[in-house]
């Protein structure tokens, strides 16, 4: 009983995140300029990571905890460094 | 449907915590959607970071305390990692893209700054 | 005192160096504590080469209400944002910047606004002008400035200046 209820709705969840993830993407395809492309990644990296944090509640290992971190972290280093071309043309000064 | 076998009720509890937190991420993205223009879409993240990031790992915390049997806390660490980024990146892009409005002169942001409001 | 500064420039960086190491291995054992105290000292050694400006904290009861503050600000935020994002095409378009002038002037206590600003939708921080000492904010329900003004300094800003300053 307890697994089926958990099942689903760790499906239900997944399901839901890789529909945000979408819209972000349409968003990042979208654009219409470069500040709502980055916006559009940073938030798909957000959704990505969280729908490792649900991979790992399903598979009950605390592994995907390192892996969303790892993300969580290159999402961050990537947003800042595109968002810093965006201001000056280059990435390091 | 392979899932971790918990107690009935921390089994409600992960599922309640997780799906509520899906779906507060998943209006944060429908906002970056919906929101007519960039300086409006850039409150729609922080949806997903606050509230969807804070429900889903408290869920992950609940699941993996329960299955190990000792209070399981490292969750906290992305917790506090992403509430530390997010305004970093928000905080960048938000003056990146008004600095190239000015620039380019366009009325997507005011031309100066508005005068500060006096209670 | 003076001793324990002079072994230990930053004793609170230490122990949050410290407990985030034992988070990341989940381990309490005696080597992943010492391993730790090793990582967590260097960490506060580098913190001295970059030389930061001395800040101070005080008030623990204002700390703790203003997270209790801010847990239920982003809390009620997110339900107002989450509506605006539902709702009509009407309500989506009373977003505009404003400006504010703030009181607080300490560099921790600016960057702790900053991260609540951001983090509870609705306001995001744009621009801080420290000359002017004026803020510049984007906010996306801006129907009446004045509430916005009233609500970051009375909610946040006064117990800011009691933490930081």
């Amino acid at each position: 009983m307890s697994v089926a209820i958990l099942g689903w709705s760790i499906t239900l969840a997944q399901v839901l995140l890789t529909l945000a993830m979408a819209c972000a993407v349409l968003r990042f395809m979208r654009g219409p300029r470069a500040q709502d492309r980055i916006i559009g990644l940073d938030t798909f990296y957000v959704n990505a990571m969280l729908l490792l944090v649900t991979l790992g509640i399903r598979s009950g290992a605390t592994l995907y905890f390192e892996a969303a971190l790892v993300i969580g972290l290159l999402g961050f280093v990537g947003t800042v460094a595109l968002a810093k071309f965006l201001m000056r043309g280059e990435v390091i000064e | 449907m392979s899932a971790p076998d918990l107690p009935l009720w921390a089994a409600i509890l992960v599922s309640f915590f997780l799906v509520a937190g899906a779906l507060v991420t998943l209006l944060g993205s429908i906002g970056l959607w919906r929101l007519p223009d960039f300086y409006a879409r850039l409150h729609a993240p922080s949806l997903g970071a606050t509230l969807g990031t804070g429900l889903i790992l408290v869920a992950s915390m609940i699941c993996f305390s329960v299955l190990q049997g000792r209070p399981l806390v490292h969750e906290v660490l992305i917790g506090l990692f992403v509430t530390i980024t997010t305004p970093v990146t928000l905080m960048l892009l938000a003056s990146a893209s008004l600095y190239r409005d000015r620039v380019e002169g366009n009325d997507a942001a005011p031309k100066k700054d508005p005068p500060p409001t006096e209670l | 005192m003076t001793r324990l500064k002079r072994v230990l420039p930053y004793p609170l960086l230490f122990l949050a160096l410290l407990g985030m190491w034992l988070l990341m291995t989940q381990s309490l054992s005696a080597g992943q504590i010492l391993l730790g105290a090793v990582i967590a000292f260097g960490g506060c050694w580098t913190m001295v080469a970059l030389d930061p400006p001395a800040g101070r904290l005080r008030r623990p009861g204002a700390m703790a209400r203003l997270a209790g503050r801010v847990f239920l600000d982003v809390f009620r935020s997110n339900l107002a944002v989450g509506s605006i994002i539902l709702g009509s095409e009407d309500r989506r378009t009373h977003a505009g910047f404003m400006s504010l002038r703030l009181d607080l002037t300490s560099p921790y206590g600016l960057a702790v606004l900053a991260i609540i600003l951001t983090c509870t939708p609705g306001t995001q921080w744009v621009r801080y002008d420290p000359s002017r000492r004026v803020l510049m904010l984007h906010v996306l329900d801006l129907v009446d400035d004045r509430h916005w003004v009233r609500t970051i300094k009375e909610r946040y800003e006064s117990l800011l200046m009691e933490i930081f300053e």
